[in-house]
């Protein structure tokens, strides 16, 4: 038995030291954000942040873990409450089969944090450890600029302004 | 009409006198001729193109490509143990770059170690390789140069130590330690191997790694290939000392040089990488001569060695990170390396390093092994080719000493890496820099 910080929550889980963080989230706390692409860190499909900063959950043994913090899409926004990226996600129709997606959106989420008015050529650099097989890049870095103007003032609908 | 022969008379000698002072100004201070580099016609194509394997070879583009990425605009900071020195602008620039260069000069700088204007180049150029080059192969490498883009770009002043600060003492270093003149030829070897020692010793300069330096930056050519080091990573021994589990041959360094992963060796990374991406387009018959040269600096290997090597070729991935194993290292070998490496019950998805094959994990300082560990391995400017996630972030100090403990020592037998401690947590700082931003081995352009 061993207590992870999921989402500012403390979950319980039974899985064995050496798991994969990714398995635990998905098979037993049934956060099925991540997503299991390659299980080999090529990916970023299971992308999560770990005390804020984006990491494989596939090769993350929870072992390893400790106190320290996971957020994963769950803990972003909800379906009523969507977190920036999330809206802006939507409203730039950045998903085409959306495997990726929630990868994407934590690893931006990690430079956003830190810079809230990147431009395209660091929002590309953040993102390349991150593939997307559909080919939806431009919405992809369009969204992620829409976010950061959300983030910067929340009231702006995102409407053209760059 | 007196007035106006007057004004008439001052402006002629106005105009007299503006000649007489244009034409004494164009005595005195004759204008300079703009600087003329020979240009694309000046070279037959041949030998640009020869000029340009012969870079790739000598790896010019690692040291004088600019940081913003701008391919031989120099400007670049070396360090060395006596301070920084910045890497020349060797395009055809006429200001900046080395556009007023005839020939001669850049043959002399190649052997002498002498810039044009007659000041010493700091060796950090390594001029005492340079030296041993052909002269066709030195002219070709200026008709390369020499047709590359122009590029505006200065350099900033070194920042060296006293009394290393003052150039003429570079003569001094000459006296003591640049060996003048061509390399002998060993007419017990083959044309291949001559011909592999030209390169490697000459302009391939492999030895300015690989080989251990003296209190004043020079090569102990005693030791020649006995291992050295390159921007904080161990250049490993090349000699019969070469850390390799199973011994090199011409076959599996031909590989390895041209950048590909393969069964028995690891992949270039780290400093390494951008050579192995330089060779990955040379002529082959270049790379095999520089392959069975460096294979044979070990020698043939003693018996001890092939024993060793039959042992952890038997051993293989085996149970590495299995339930059996309790310690902190073997869990996290199991859920993090496994799945690559292998071990732990299963197959691993990918033909990884089978970590039993490591050298990394044989060699005396634990540098490498925490410089990939932590920032993975990533193809020079994203190319494809062999890549394992960066662990930066993922692992605290005390669980990346825990895994390097237990892969040093499943893997190869060996104890804790002496200094691993410190050497985590001189790393660690790096760590801030990873955080919200997975780095990885790219090179920096």
């Amino acid at each position: 038995m061993m207590t992870l910080n999921v989402n500012g929550m403390a979950r319980q889980v039974d899985s064995e030291p050496d798991t994969p963080l990714l398995y635990v989230l998905r098979n037993e706390l049934a956060l099925n954000g991540a997503k299991f692409g390659c299980g080999l860190g090529q990916c970023g499909a299971c992308t999560v942040l770990l005390d804020g900063a984006p990491v494989f959950s596939c090769l993350v043994p929870i072992s390893v873990l400790q106190e320290r913090r996971v957020t994963t899409l769950e803990g972003l926004g909800t379906p009523q409450e969507p977190a920036p990226l999330q809206r802006a996600f939507i409203e730039e129709q950045a998903a085409q089969c959306g495997y990726c997606i929630a990868g994407m959106m934590l690893r931006a989420h990690a430079l956003l944090e830190i810079n809230r008015d990147p431009d395209d050529a660091e929002i590309r650099r953040q993102l390349q450890p991150n593939l997307c097989r559909c080919g939806t890049h431009m919405r992809i870095v369009r969204a992620v600029q829409r976010a950061a103007r959300l983030m910067r003032s929340p009231a702006d609908d995102g409407a053209a302004k760059n | 009409m007196r007035a106006g022969a007057i004004i008439g008379g001052v402006l002629a000698l106005a105009v007299v006198l503006g000649a007489t002072g244009t034409l004494l100004v164009a005595v005195l201070w004759p204008p300079a001729i703009a600087l003329a580099p020979p240009g694309q016609a000046a070279f037959d194509a041949a030998r640009i193109v020869r000029g340009a394997q012969l870079a790739s070879i000598g790896n010019c583009n690692v040291c004088h490509t600019r940081r913003d990425g701008r391919p031989y605009a120099g400007g670049r900071p070396i360090a060395t143990p006596f301070g920084t020195v910045y890497s020349s602008n060797i395009t055809p620039d006429p200001e900046t770059g080395i556009g007023g260069w005839s020939e001669a000069a850049f043959v002399r700088a190649m052997r002498e170690g002498v810039s044009r204007d007659g000041h010493h180049l700091y060796p950090a150029f390594p001029y005492d390789h340079m030296t041993k080059m052909r002269d066709a192969d030195i002219r070709a490498v200026y008709a390369f140069v020499m047709t590359r883009r122009p590029m505006r770009g200065s350099m900033p002043p070194n920042a060296l130590a006293f009394p290393f600060n003052h150039r003429p003492l570079v003569a001094v270093w000459k006296l003591l330690f640049l060996d003048r003149g061509a390399l002998k030829q060993d007419p017990g070897r083959g044309a291949e191997w001559n011909e592999g020692a030209y390169l490697v010793e000459g302009l391939g300069h492999c030895g300015a790694c690989h080989t251990p330096r003296n209190a004043l930056g020079a090569e102990r050519t005693k030791e020649a290939f006995a291992g050295g080091s390159s921007d904080g990573w161990v250049a490993p021994a090349l000699d019969a000392a070469s850390p390799t589990p199973v011994p090199w041959d011409a076959e599996g360094l031909y590989r390895y040089l041209r950048g590909n992963a393969q069964s028995l060796h690891g992949v270039a990374a780290g400093p390494m990488a951008p050579v192995a991406s330089n060779l990955a387009d040379v002529p082959d018959a270049d790379l095999r001569a520089i392959a069975t040269y460096a294979a044979s600096l070990a020698g043939i290997p003693r018996h001890e060695r092939q024993v060793d090597a039959e042992r952890a070729l038997a051993q293989g991935r085996g149970s590495a990170g299995s339930r059996d194993e309790t310690s902190d290292g073997a869990a996290i070998y199991a859920g993090a390396c496994a799945q690559c490496h292998g071990g732990a019950g299963r197959e691993p998805l990918i033909p990884a390093l089978d970590l039993a094959l490591s050298s990394v994990l044989r060699l005396p300082r634990p540098d490498n092994a925490l410089h990939i560990l932590r920032q993975g391995i990533a193809p020079v400017d994203d190319a494809a080719g062999p890549f394992m996630p960066p662990f930066a972030g993922v692992l605290t100090g005390a669980q990346t000493i825990a895994l390097l403990d237990y892969v040093r020592s499943h893997f190869a037998g060996r104890p804790s890496w002496a200094g691993l401690a410190q050497a985590v947590r001189a790393g660690q700082k790096d760590r801030i820099e990873a955080n919200g931003r997975i780095g990885n081995a790219r090179r920096q352009p």
